[in-house]
């Protein structure tokens, strides 16, 4: 079986196309496709049905990534929706969540500086509750109110959250590493 | 070889006929092949009923070659031919071995991989692996009867491409069809999963005889998925043996031993370690070639203490691994031990405090791995029964990427990426008329490039000559199932097309892959330094390029005076991108920015008269 590439992501794992997702289901679904694409299954081939196999398994694993991830899913939608979110050009955010932006940046930087581990914690569990409630407003302004400009802006805002939350990481790690 | 029938996957194309099939484990200390005979995985001995096989290779004089435990006997009376842990060399350059100054062997450092001068010749350590694959291909096709259709080859999860590039090759030179490269701790894991029919999340902690590797997988349902997977390419067995070592030679106070004597008390070293795992102390009686006897005594304690900084190696890696899976000890519902060192109740005793539980040592740590080999093997032979539907999903190690401006790292693939992958990223040209593009391919997570693995460098030539920023290159990485990593390039405009399968080229010097991804994080501050650093150096150099092809289009458009200033402000800038700090360069180049200001419209002014009365527009930017 040969999976059909020409549709949208959603389709090509039998779900609804929407920002909330089953991800058991989406789990499952991709389990049994790559039960059918993945390389291993074809070893035993010639060399042209192996390269065929790397190149499903390889668009299957992009099409799971993609839906799997808030982050990629919202962007996904939004080109499906043809709103695209144009965050290589587009950085134009309110004062308001730049100001929030460089107080959180400096806090961690601060943490780090100082060895604070547990303060470090605390941030990034902050940190990871305003990302869900950013979630929680791109799922409102995708699913249910079809708004793609705002969920657009919600996305940015999430994507800075992302790359802080890296940051405390990488300071975590670089703290654990002293240890 | 007759062509094969195409039949639906997960059905073997002639049900009645069994296609041998083996799982090799190609390990720093041992070797072991395997294979599934009538659907259970069984080790294959030798002809005296041994599964082992020392990785030891000896080269002779009359261009013989010993392999295995005719080889171990030689170890001390001929070092410098009895290559031992050849798996440490693997895809690595002579700056990258650990512990070169207690190796009896004629190092010679060659383009791509180091090389040893024996007596029989010079052998790169992919020859001397393959010796070993041999006579283990040998033993199979001996013990099966008839020929192999293909073998999994293991490596450790934490080999970079250029090592697992070399094992292939050394799978190759030994006459085996590679059906697929297979991670250690993942073999591990099949092997165990499917014995114990487990479900839930796992750790596969793997210390063998020079590596060492975590795995975190899921196991439901027969999928198979690895998490995260972090490690260290280089910390093993033999690094405890190195440690026993050292305290002999300071205990005994000797100084300076020659090559025979050094690996005498390596054996005699390692012989102690393996008898610490069941007494308290070991015995250590040696004589020296200098009539001088050893006759010491390793207490336990003193073990410990001397090999506890390993043992603390092991964790960071671990931690690093479940932080990437998005996990905490908590959710892992076993850890399986693979791999001869993880028998020092040392080991097992870390690993059961950090994860809060007693490890899974029910199975052999020195077969597991083979034997989940074997029947990975099996399956991917085309023998799949019912039973055997399960599904492996894979990660590779390390990030992948490109070297960009200034000697930074564009990653293009990150690190727990599950393969095959593939991702592109469009890059375009610097200079006006540019034709060529070169690119350099690196593996690790530092920012800098000369801080990563270099695996290889190629050029994209014929680009049509357009203005800087104009030409859309496409650079393409595709991971495949294995983990080796083909790139391919192309400007998009044109068509134009370079691709390769990268073959590691080793240009540089860092010291271990085993520190980089710690070092990544030691030093994100000075990262962030040298990045800025770079970034305005280029941004510097590109606006005084651009500054300069004005000047010479249409520098009649200013006053004597007028070019004056732009000139000192361009000698100014050139002296400020020679120094390191960024924030002057950045000065530097706002002020030429502000000096050019007035020219950069008049030249404007004149490009619209010029369009408008039909000329050719020149392309500029400043």
């Amino acid at each position: 079986m040969v999976p059909d590439f020409s549709q949208d992501y959603f389709a090509l794992f039998g779900l609804r196309r929407a920002y909330r997702i089953d991800a058991a289901q989406l789990d499952q679904a991709y389990h049994e496709m790559q039960g059918k694409v993945h390389p291993d299954r074809h070893a035993h081939l010639p060399e042209t049905e192996r390269r065929l196999s790397m190149q499903w398994a390889t668009q299957v694993n992009e099409a799971y990534r993609t839906l799997k991830k808030p982050l990629l899913r919202a962007h996904y939608l939004l080109r499906l929706a043809g709103a695209e979110t144009d965050h290589e050009s587009n950085t134009a955010m309110s004062p308001a969540f730049l100001m929030e932006q460089m107080e959180w940046r400096e806090a961690v930087a601060e943490a780090r500086a100082a060895g604070e581990h547990h303060e470090l914690e605390k941030l990034m569990q902050r940190l990871e509750k305003h990302g869900g409630e950013i979630r929680a407003e791109i799922e409102r302004d995708l699913d249910a109110k079809k708004d793609y400009a705002a969920a657009a802006d919600a996305v940015r805002r999430l994507m800075f959250v992302e790359k802080l939350e890296h940051e405390i990481q990488d300071a975590l790690e670089a703290l654990e590493s002293q240890d | 070889m007759a062509l094969l029938q195409i039949s639906e996957p997960g059905m073997s194309a002639a049900p009645h006929q069994h296609r041998l099939a083996v799982g090799i484990d190609l390990g720093t200390t041992n070797s072991l092949v395997a294979t599934v005979r009538n659907g259970i995985a069984v080790v294959l001995q030798d002809e005296v009923g041994r599964s082992l096989l020392p990785s030891i290779v000896r080269y002779k004089a009359d261009g013989g070659v010993d392999v295995g435990y005719a080889a171990q006997g030689t170890q001390a009376t001929d070092p410098r031919n009895t290559i031992v842990s050849a798996k440490r060399f693997m895809g690595r350059g002579l700056k990258d071995v650990s512990h070169i100054e207690s190796m009896p062997y004629d190092f010679l450092d060659a383009e791509g991989m180091v090389r040893l001068r024996t007596v029989a010749g010079v052998k790169s350590p992919v020859e001397t692996s393959a010796e070993i694959l041999r006579v283990l291909r040998e033993r199979a096709e001996a013990s099966l009867g008839g020929e192999l259709v293909g073998a999994v080859i293991t490596v450790p999860a934490y080999f970079d491409d250029a090592q697992r590039q070399a094992t292939k090759d050394a799978a190759k030179l030994a006459g085996l069809n590679v059906l697929r490269l297979l991670n250690e701790p993942t073999a591990a894991a099949i092997a165990y999963g499917l014995d114990n029919a487990s479900e839930g999340v796992y750790a596969v902690f793997d210390l063998g005889g020079g590596t060492f590797d975590i795995s975190i997988l899921k196991l439901s349902r027969g999928v198979f998925e690895v998490l995260a997977t972090n490690g260290d390419a280089s910390l093993g067995g033999d690094d405890f043996d190195q440690r026993v070592y050292c305290w002999i030679l300071d205990d005994a106070r000797i100084t300076f031993p020659s090559i025979e004597d050094t690996r005498r008390l390596l054996l005699k070293a390692r012989e102690a370690k393996e008898m610490l795992t069941s007494h308290d102390e070991a015995p250590i009686h040696a004589e020296l070639g200098t009539g001088q006897a050893v006759d010491l005594t390793l207490k336990i304690d003193t073990f410990a203490d001397i090999t506890r900084t390993l043992i603390s190696k092991t964790l960071g890696p671990t931690r690093k691994a479940l932080r990437d899976a998005g996990l905490t000890v908590n959710d892992i519902k076993g850890v399986v031990m693979v791999g001869g060192a993880t028998r020092m109740p040392q080991v097992q005793r870390a690993v059961a405090e950090y994860f809060k539980q007693e490890p899974l040592t029910n199975l052999d740590p020195e077969k597991v791995v083979a034997l989940g080999a074997a029947m990975q093997a099996n399956v991917l032979a085309g023998n799949r029964a019912g039973a055997d539907d399960w599904l492996l999903l894979d990660v590779i190690p390390l990030s992948l990427g490109l070297e960009t401006m200034g000697g930074l790292t564009e990653k293009v693939i990150t690190r727990n990426s599950t393969i095959p992958i593939a991702k592109a990223q469009e890059f375009t040209t610097f200079k006006d008329g540019q034709t060529a593009m070169s690119f350099h391919v690196v593996q690790g997570e530092r920012e800098l490039v000369s801080d990563c693995r270099s695996l290889a460098k190629f050029e994209l030539r014929g680009i049509p000559p357009m203005v800087a920023g104009a030409a859309r290159i496409r650079v393409t990485f595709q991971v495949d199932a294995d983990g080796l990593l083909a790139v391919s390039a192309r400007e998009m405009t044109s068509g134009v097309e370079a691709s390769i399968t990268v073959k590691p080229s080793y240009g540089l010097t860092d010291d271990e892959i085993a520190g980089m991804l710690k070092e990544s994080i030691d030093h994100v501050g000075d990262d962030v330094q040298a990045r800025n650093l770079r970034e305005q150096q280029v941004e510097a150099q590109r606006l005084v390029e651009a500054v300069e092809a004005a000047l010479a289009a249409d520098g009649r458009l200013l006053r004597v005076e007028e070019r004056a200033d732009i000139d000192e402000e361009i000698a100014a800038l050139r002296k400020r991108i020679a120094g390191a700090d960024h924030r002057a360069i950045k000065a530097g180049i706002d002020s030429l920015n502000a000096a050019t200001q007035d020219f950069a419209a008049r030249r404007m002014d004149q490009g619209i008269k010029r369009a408008l009365t039909g000329q050719k527009i020149v392309e500029f930017k400043i």
